[in-house]
């Protein structure tokens, strides 16, 4: 309790992201909350259709997503060179680049430079970075506040809670909850709401309006992300939709801006093809209400005080991975997840990653390895039905990544001696179909347990261990009281051979 | 730190080092799209006009001799008591809306606290994107800097018709000069808006609730 009297922002949930339990476990709660799901459903949907009508607009949808494609792989295979020419571009006008090869590290800079502000707080713009960090944390630690200023990031915040997607990190919360939280949380940290506040969203956003004025106004530090990295130019691209970003990227005099070492695109007319991709997969819009682009510091406007803070964290790792590195051309559009038919139905906590859904099933192991039991589990949350790839702006083979995971995962297995459920029926498939014999009396054994058991029962239940875990989230049809081959043998009177 | 850069950019080149690489990047990859091409629409000012006023922004369709008196009387209708302009607006601008607000020329310029009680600002622009329905600023003299247009509540913004677009690769292409130059862009489509809220679309969040653009034909 002492603790949490010393906190400067509210308290994120207890726990950490690795020390959550199997996908399949943490979805089957996710499964069972009600409002939860109709949240998701109805979100899910009217983004879905949004983006469908934008993209459906644009004749040249197919050539923009194959050359997206292109360009992030030649980012991608030339990513030292694009990374020096963004730093000396960046540095020539008179911004300063730092370089983390991980979280603990970068959070170490971030801080150093707070504090060489005299600083004891900060806004933030959203970004997906600086969640992947968990910097707010180690701000926090550190004595530092980080105010997120994203509406959606805020109403997560201020509820003591996480985000569960990347676009609209407030999906799972619903109108009339997000007015309690700001009734409960938002006086503790500055300018309340309304005593008469509604569930209107105008009147919430609103009141988010009036809360981070004076947060804006006052702050002397900005903490970003960015979408995209200009190598030719050395600029930062930030895509937002509240102006938030705006406040955050011009009003204080210090920026620092964490982004990823695969965030840069080759030249500035790399961006007219994803300033089209990105906000029509993203939010379903033509455009997004503001773009903003900065170059270094700009006397007299903006931040004079200007900082990148180019993080690793993984990325290497994905690169070195031949048929995993596509991953990383994914620009956090969120398309995946708003038509992934398990995102819908789960949401992304379950996921336990700051990137949920398809890519995070893919992405998250990738950064994370597989040591840990939900990290094991990611690439299996899927049906692998292909829609990820469809809607996905460049391209991102996800489903045939997710089969390359779950090859990664169980190779990673074979060092430990425990017997797995799968591997066992592999076995045993593979001496059941080596020989014909052998399968038509398993399954004339099949038959005979169909006719023991009562016609009601038309699913195989749970069944016991090594099999639960396999059988516990998927339901198995009863074998037939006859097989093909015996029907046969007595049909057209052939050979049983 | 320098360790620590070293350290990324050998592990990158180990990471890729299945891949054939020259020292021509843009040969290695090839990446099969023409850039800067217009995209064909029927008539790009029209298309401008219908994709911003789809935002809920306001256009109002005035010519160079109208503009200076459509702007005092768009702030008077909107009822705020102050304006501000750039540093380089034109003189005929300032001179009109002082007629119905105090004029407030960012030079020398407005702290933030002072940006915050001007109830209205006035800006040029650089390019407008038909397709998008997307003003870009480039913070030149006629649209001032950044905070200008981001503080006050409402923006009118002047676009002329010969410097709307159709799509956003030709508008990329305009703008290569000022990017060269280093100028800071923003790109506006429509006013402050937010989904965050169960994707309900909310007009005006943290930037301008109003936006009109002037479109000078």
């Amino acid at each position: 309790m002492s603790q949490s009297a010393a906190r400067r922002t509210p308290a994120p949930p207890e726990g950490t992201y690795l020390g959550m339990p199997r996908f399949p476990v943490a979805a089957k709660g996710a499964l069972g909350n009600t409002q939860l799901r109709k949240n998701l459903r109805h979100a899910t949907g009217v983004i879905r259709a949004k983006r469908g009508r934008v993209v459906a607009e644009v004749d040249r949808w197919e050539e923009l997503r194959v050359a997206g494609a292109a360009i992030k792989d030649r980012t991608q295979r030339h990513l030292d060179s694009y990374l020096l020419q963004f730093e000396a571009a960046m540095t020539a006008a008179g911004g300063h680049v730092h370089w983390a090869r991980d979280a603990a590290e970068a959070n170490q800079i971030i801080v150093e430079l707070v504090r060489a502000q005299g600083a004891d707080e900060v806004v933030k713009v959203k970004s997906m970075a600086t969640q992947e960090i968990d910097m707010n944390e180690a701000l926090e630690a550190a004595g530092i506040a980080a105010w997120e200023t994203d509406l959606a990031e805020l109403i997560v915040q201020l509820g003591h809670d996480r985000p569960s997607h990347i676009l609209v990190p407030a999906i799972h919360r619903n109108r009339s909850e997000v007015r309690e939280i700001f009734l409960t949380e938002m006086g503790t940290y500055g300018t309340p709401p309304p005593a008469d506040l509604t569930d209107d969203p105008a009147e919430l956003a609103g009141a988010a309006r009036r809360h981070l004025r004076e947060k804006f106004l006052r702050a002397s530090v900005a903490i970003s992300g960015a979408n995209f990295a200009v190598a030719e130019t050395g600029t930062l691209v930030v895509v937002e939709s509240e102006g938030n970003g705006r406040m955050c990227l011009t009003l204080p005099d210090t920026l620092i801006s964490v982004v990823g070492i695969e965030k840069v695109v080759p030249t500035f007319a790399d961006l007219e093809v994803f300033l089209q991709l990105l906000p029509r997969s993203s939010t379903g819009e033509r455009m997004n209400p503001y773009t903003t682009m900065w170059t270094g510091v700009t006397p007299g406007d903006g931040p004079q005080n200007v900082h990148v803070v180019l993080i690793d964290n993984g990325r290497t790792e994905v690169l070195a991975d031949p048929s995993g590195r596509a991953a990383l051309r994914c620009i956090r559009c969120s398309a995946c997840l708003n038509i992934c038919p398990v995102y819908e139905r789960v949401g992304g906590h379950a996921y336990g990653s700051v990137y949920p859904g398809p890519i995070g099933a893919v992405l998250t192991p990738q950064l994370r390895g597989t040591d840990s039991a939900i990290d094991r589990s990611l690439p299996y949350a899927s049906t692998l039905c292909g829609a990820c790839f469809e809607v996905c702006p460049v391209r991102i083979p996800i489903p045939d990544m997710l089969v390359h995971m779950r090859k990664r995962v169980v190779e990673a297995k074979h060092g430990d001696t425990t017997p797995h459920a799968e591997s066992l029926m592999m076995k045993a498939g593979s001496w059941l179909f080596g020989d014909a014999r052998r399968l038509a009396m398993a399954q004339k054994a099949a038959g005979l347990g169909r006719r023991i058991m009562p016609d009601s029962v038309s699913h195989l239940g749970p069944l016991p261990p090594p099999l639960a875990r396999w059988a516990n989230a998927r339901d198995l049809p009863m074998p037939p009281t006859e097989s093909f081959r015996s029907w046969w043998a007595r049909e057209r009177g052939g050979s049983s051979r | 730190m320098s360790a620590t850069r070293e350290l990324i950019l050998e592990r990158i080149r180990v990471a890729v080092a299945d891949l054939p690489r020259t020292a021509d990047a843009v040969a290695d990859v090839p990446v099969p799209w023409a850039y800067g091409e217009a995209t064909p629409m029927p008539d790009v000012v029209e298309r401008f006009v219908e994709r911003v006023e789809d935002y809920r922004a306001v256009v109002d369709r005035c010519t160079a001799t109208t503009v200076a008196s459509r702007l005092s009387a768009i702030v008077r209708e909107h009822n705020v008591g102050s304006v501000v302009v750039p540093a380089g607006a034109p003189q005929d601008w300032a001179a009109a809306l002082a007629e119905v607000a105090v004029v407030r020329r960012d030079d020398p310029v407005l702290s933030h606290a002072e940006l915050n009680e001007v109830g209205a600002v006035v800006t040029g622009a650089r390019v407008g994107i038909a397709e998008t329905g997307t003003i870009v600023l480039d913070h030149g003299p006629d649209q001032g800097r950044r905070a200008l247009s981001l503080v006050p509540d409402v923006h009118l913004c002047v676009i002329r018709a010969d410097q709307v677009v159709s799509d956003v690769p030709e508008a990329v292409a305009v703008l290569t000069s000022s990017m060269a130059a280093r100028s800071p862009q923003t790109w506006i489509s429509g006013p402050s808006a937010t989904s965050d809220i169960e994707l309900d679309r909310v007009e005006g969040v943290h930037g301008p609730r109003t936006l009109v653009v002037l479109l000078v034909e």
